[in-house]
């Protein structure tokens, strides 16, 4: 337990939706709605679910740039959500992020050197600054003589190095890439990953890595989680993730990626989820799942299912009262 | 059906004119699914455009080649013929659903447009006609969600009407940019499994645009892979997937991080970005990224040319000597990996 | 910015008109005091281009020397309500809190029309160029505070403000490095627009009796003076019109100009979600 770089108890975020005439709140949008998760040191937790699914807000709370509903974060096993503001400042040292989009992230009107060197100054670390900022450049791919180009002036996959270099300035402990390749092309993909990959193990930085795309996650992740409106629906080390997917959401996403491999896309049985995304202002009544799962009971509608060890590995949380086992499988896949 | 014959398009901008699209030649035939792959910039959406004459011109020029659709070109139609065509003949489908439906006109109101600019029925029929392709393509009550507006469907079910709305003039071809980039995987499989039964019912040829590998091999028969608007590649799905003999269609293969893979296995990556298309490199345009180039690679620039029955590569290298070189460096990371 | 030759033409004729009216007394034939009782209300002639008035003072020298009030007046309530203006409206867009309090006052001063605030302000305070400049500025900077608001809203929502944020960059390091500068165009814009607007009020009040003393020629009281001849001595009245006419114009060709070429979507920039470009096109 005292590994735990970062612990996530309980946490909700809701958003309040106001309307009418006199702005009442109406409703809360609820963006996570009770999550549990630990990450430990020099460990990737992979996060992937669907557009909608609180991944972000989840993110931006981390980081602190919203105070969450209720629930509980804990960085080195101490709770930050009560920290004043001149603890927060020296704890975002250690916490910071990268962003999906690397058109909007970057200040378009400053020079690629000046957006790296930005979080060391305000931290007062401007001694050397220049030769600093060339090394996080020269540390992430970037040439010394990009320093006084625009944002405008790279490409994308460049941008994001620039977005990866100024997260890693102040020699954080943990990383929260939101997306960080969605935006990429698969071939500039493929760049920035090993990146991530090598400076983890340079630096020994942990990583909160969020994902629409579980065969990204695959690759760079010890430990995924599943969300799905707010919540996490599986969470489990990869390998037991990946050859032993349990909920039934989870095995609907492994099923609907398309494989690059013609032969193996024909003999492929998948499931295919009826319906969408229920909106998260109105989430269905006991398991949220329930309105898509193709194995749905009478009592899913009524009793939510709790994040529960599956077959006593502690390793391996599942969030339903039917989990799909190995003969279940056969079926699907018959 | 549909072919393409040696078709450039350029585009004149600011910074000099973008050969957008260079010398591209394919065939469609009826009932078939050709599949364009190819990276951010590599001209697909502007080849797709050029078929359906939507690039606007001026900037946009077509100094070469021919599209014929049934025998007749294109490229010498009046606008007011390709109105006809457009619609009628081809259906269009584009990556974004947000974008592509009026935001203040209903649903339904669009769709019975859609239906009497092609048809001549009455519009007690067309919007009959309208119910029945809303239910075509999945939505549920559809006569009520009719009188909805865009915002009220999700961007999966706008996609679904996108789709309605260019099947509304029974087109014998439908052409789908990236019609699932901007959904949700879940999403993305219900609209790939609703084109596949539409194709199955009408016999609709589909010439699908992805980025996407695996949306490719799931969906497609033939394939084209194009780099900085040329076809690079072409064969049927197997050959480019399996029997794959030309190294940007290699390395793109080989960048993919697969859900079949091993964690933290090395992506071998293709470094370096897309050539400017207004400049392109001397010789072969792939030779700044290619691990394959050679010295002859920066004067030679390779044609399309057949190397098997319905395969074409436009690469210098010889089978055997692909072979042997994609051999070394697949061993060569493999011991890097060990 | 200066791209565009209408940018460049209205700049460069705003420059004319106020060298002109700098240098008006070395190269004007005659002072525009100088009266000449033998010769009132003379139409345009070789010896009066524009004509004289009704104390045989020569229009032309009139009209050239008025524009430094109007400019001077246009200019300094342009510079010090966009001043306030980004101020309150940086501020109002950054933090909540002030958002609040900023606006409540914000809404009920565009409540009143801007010249009708003006009017009563001046009544209030007394009519002298700088009364009317104050009057003018407070009664322009709400449109500026909700311009520079509304900006600075679309600006904080994008992700660089908020990776300041995370990188622990202080507060006023983001307003003046981050957000600032990248709400500037609408402030440039605006700022000409108010250019022109005060000019055109200060006429107006000047023309009500309410503006600058009667004795500073400016041409709303050249207007005011010229309104009882203006059957017998038109030009009187047209001359000071054209100029106000033209001044305002060329703001007001100025400004779109400006918005034009700072517009975003001129220089073909790409919309991205996901990478992949969005398309705007419908056909059906
Ligand atoms: N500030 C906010 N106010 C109101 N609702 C919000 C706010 N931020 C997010 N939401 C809502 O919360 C839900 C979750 O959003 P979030 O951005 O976290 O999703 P996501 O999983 O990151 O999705 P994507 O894959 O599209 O980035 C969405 O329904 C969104 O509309
Ligand atoms: N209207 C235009 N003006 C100038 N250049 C253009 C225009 N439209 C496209 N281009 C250029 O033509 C080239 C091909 O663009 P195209 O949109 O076809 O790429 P794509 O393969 O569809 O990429 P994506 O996967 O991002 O959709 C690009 O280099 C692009 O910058
Ligand atoms: S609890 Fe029921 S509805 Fe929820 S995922 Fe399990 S089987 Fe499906
Ligand atoms: S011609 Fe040369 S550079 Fe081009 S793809 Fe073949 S080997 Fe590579
Ligand atoms: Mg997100
Ligand atoms: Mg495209």
């Amino acid at each position: 337990m005292s590994e735990a770089l970062l612990e996530i108890r309980d946490l909700h975020m809701h958003f309040p939706i106001k309307g009418g005439v006199f702005q009442k709140t109406k409703k809360h949008v609820k963006a996570v709605n009770g999550v549990d998760l630990s990450v430990n040191k020099g460990e990737t937790l992979g996060i992937v679910g669907e557009s909608g699914c609180g991944k972000s807000t989840l993110a931006r709370t981390i980081v602190g740039l919203q105070k969450p509903t209720s629930g509980d974060i804990l960085f080195e096993g101490k709770s930050i959500l009560h920290y004043s503001h001149k603890e927060m400042h020296q704890l975002r040292r250690n916490i910071q992020m990268v962003y999906q989009d690397p058109y909007t992230s970057l200040n378009p009107r400053m020079k690629a050197g000046d957006i790296i060197g930005a979080p060391l100054k305000a931290y007062r670390m401007t001694n050397d600054l220049e030769r600093r900022v060339k090394e996080l450049m020269d540390l992430v791919g970037l040439k010394a003589d990009d320093y006084h180009k625009l944002p405008h002036q790279f490409s994308g996959g460049q941008r994001q190095r620039i977005g990866i270099a100024r997260a890693i300035a102040l020699n954080p402990k943990l990383l929260i890439l939101d997306e960080p390749v969605s935006a990429l092309d698969v071939s500039v993909q493929a760049q920035v990953i090993n990146l991530l990959e090598d400076l983890q193990k340079e630096l020994n930085l942990t990583y909160v890595f969020i994902a629409h795309d579980l065969s990204v996650i695959k690759h760079i992740a010890d430990k995924v989680g599943v969300m799905y409106l707010g919540k996490v629906m599986e969470i489990s080390d990869s390998e037991s993730f990946y050859n032993d997917a349990s909920h039934p959401y989870t095995n609907a996403l492994l099923s609907a990626i398309p494989l690059p491999d013609p032969e193996k896309e024909k003999m492929r049985k998948r499931i295919v989820l009826s319906g969408e995304l229920p909106s998260p202002a109105n989430p269905p009544t006991g398991c949220v799942f329930h309105t898509r799962c193709p194995f749905a009971q009478e009592n899913c509608k009524t009793n939510t299912p709790l994040l529960e060890a599956k077959d006593g590995n502690d390793g391996h949380l599942v969030s339903c009262f039917y989990p799909i086992n190995t003969e279940k499988k056969q079926l699907i896949l018959e | 059906m549909l072919e393409v014959k040696n078709l450039k398009t350029q585009i004149d901008t600011s910074e000099g004119i973008v050969q957008a699209v260079d010398g591209v030649s394919f065939t469609v035939r009826a009932g078939e699914t050709l599949g364009i792959v190819g990276e951010s910039g590599s001209g697909k959406s502007v080849l797709a455009n050029s078929i359906m004459q939507l690039n606007p011109n001026p900037p946009t020029f077509y100094p070469e080649g021919e599209i014929l659709f049934e025998g007749s070109n294109l490229l010498k139609l009046s606008e007011k013929q390709l109105r006809k065509i457009r619609g009628n003949e081809i259906g269009m489908i584009f990556q974004d659903p947000m974008s592509s439906l009026n935001p203040v006109f209903k649903v339904g109101a669009q769709l019975v447009e859609a239906i009497l600019t092609h048809q001549k029925m009455s519009r007690k029929n067309a919007k009959a006609r309208a119910i029945e392709l809303l239910k075509d393509v999945g939505i549920p009550d559809a006569e009520s969600r009719m009188d909805d507006y865009p915002h009220h469907f999700s961007g999966g079910m706008r996609q679904r009407v996108l789709i309605a709305i260019a099947l509304a003039g029974n087109p014998k071809l439908l052409i789908a940019d990236e019609p699932t980039t901007a959904l949700d995987v879940t999403i993305q499989a219900q609209i790939l499994e609703l084109m596949k039964g539409i194709q199955e019912k009408y016999g609709t040829a589909i010439i699908l645009i992805s980025h996407d590998l695996g949306v490719i091999s799931q969906m497609a028969e033939k394939v084209l892979v194009m780099y900085s608007g040329r076809i690079v590649e072409k064969g049927s799905v197997n050959d480019i997937f399996y029997r794959t003999s030309m190294p940007y269609t290699w390395s793109l293969l080989r960048s993919l991080p697969r859900l079949d893979g091993v964690a933290h296995e090395r992506l071998i990556s293709i470094e370096g970005q897309p050539p400017n298309l207004v400049s392109p490199p001397k010789g072969c345009n792939f030779h700044p990224r290619c691990p394959f180039a050679t010295e002859k690679c920066l004067e030679i620039d390779p044609e399309l040319m057949p190397r098997k029955e319905g395969h074409w590569v436009a690469c210098i290298l010889t089978e055997q000597e692909f072979e042997a070189e994609k051999e070394r460096l697949e061993s060569a990371d493999r011991e890097g990996v060990l | 910015m200066f791209k565009k030759k209408r940018n460049l033409i209205s700049a460069s004729l705003l420059l004319l008109f106020t060298v002109a009216t700098i240098t008006a007394s070395w190269w004007l034939p005659v002072l525009p005091s100088e009266m000449d009782s033998a010769k009132r209300l003379i139409g345009p002639s070789a010896d009066h281009w524009f004509g004289t008035d009704h104390f045989g003072r020569d229009i032309l020298a009139q009209t050239v020397v008025a524009a430094r009030v109007s400019l001077v007046v246009g200019l300094s309530v342009a510079l010090i309500s966009t001043v306030l203006g980004t101020i309150t409206g940086l501020i109002a867009g950054y933090y909540k809190r002030a958002d609040f309090v900023i606006m409540r006052i914000i809404d009920g001063m565009l409540a009143f029309p801007s010249l009708l605030l003006a009017l009563a302000l001046v009544a209030a305070l007394g009519g002298s160029v700088s009364n009317i400049i104050i009057a003018l500025s407070f009664s322009f900077w709400p449109v500026m505070t909700r311009i520079v608001r509304s900006a600075v809203l679309q600006i904080n929502s994008i992700q660089y403000v908020e990776a300041a944020k995370t990188s622990g960059i202080g507060d006023l390091v983001i307003l003046f490095r981050y957000v600032l500068p990248n709400v500037l165009s609408p402030i440039i814009v605006q700022g000409t627009f108010i250019f022109a607007k005060a000019i055109l009020a200060e006429a107006a009040l000047s023309f009500l009796g309410v503006g600058v003393e009667p004795s500073t020629p400016t041409w709303g009281n050249m207007l005011q003076e010229a309104q009882i001849y203006i059957s017998i001595a038109p030009w009187f009245s047209i001359f000071p019109g054209i100029a106000i006419v033209i001044t305002v114009l060329t703001l007001n060709i100025l400004g779109d100009g400006l918005r034009d070429s700072f517009d975003p979507h001129a220089k073909g920039k790409v919309n991205r979600k996901k990478g992949r470009l969005k398309k705007q096109i419908n056909v059906a």
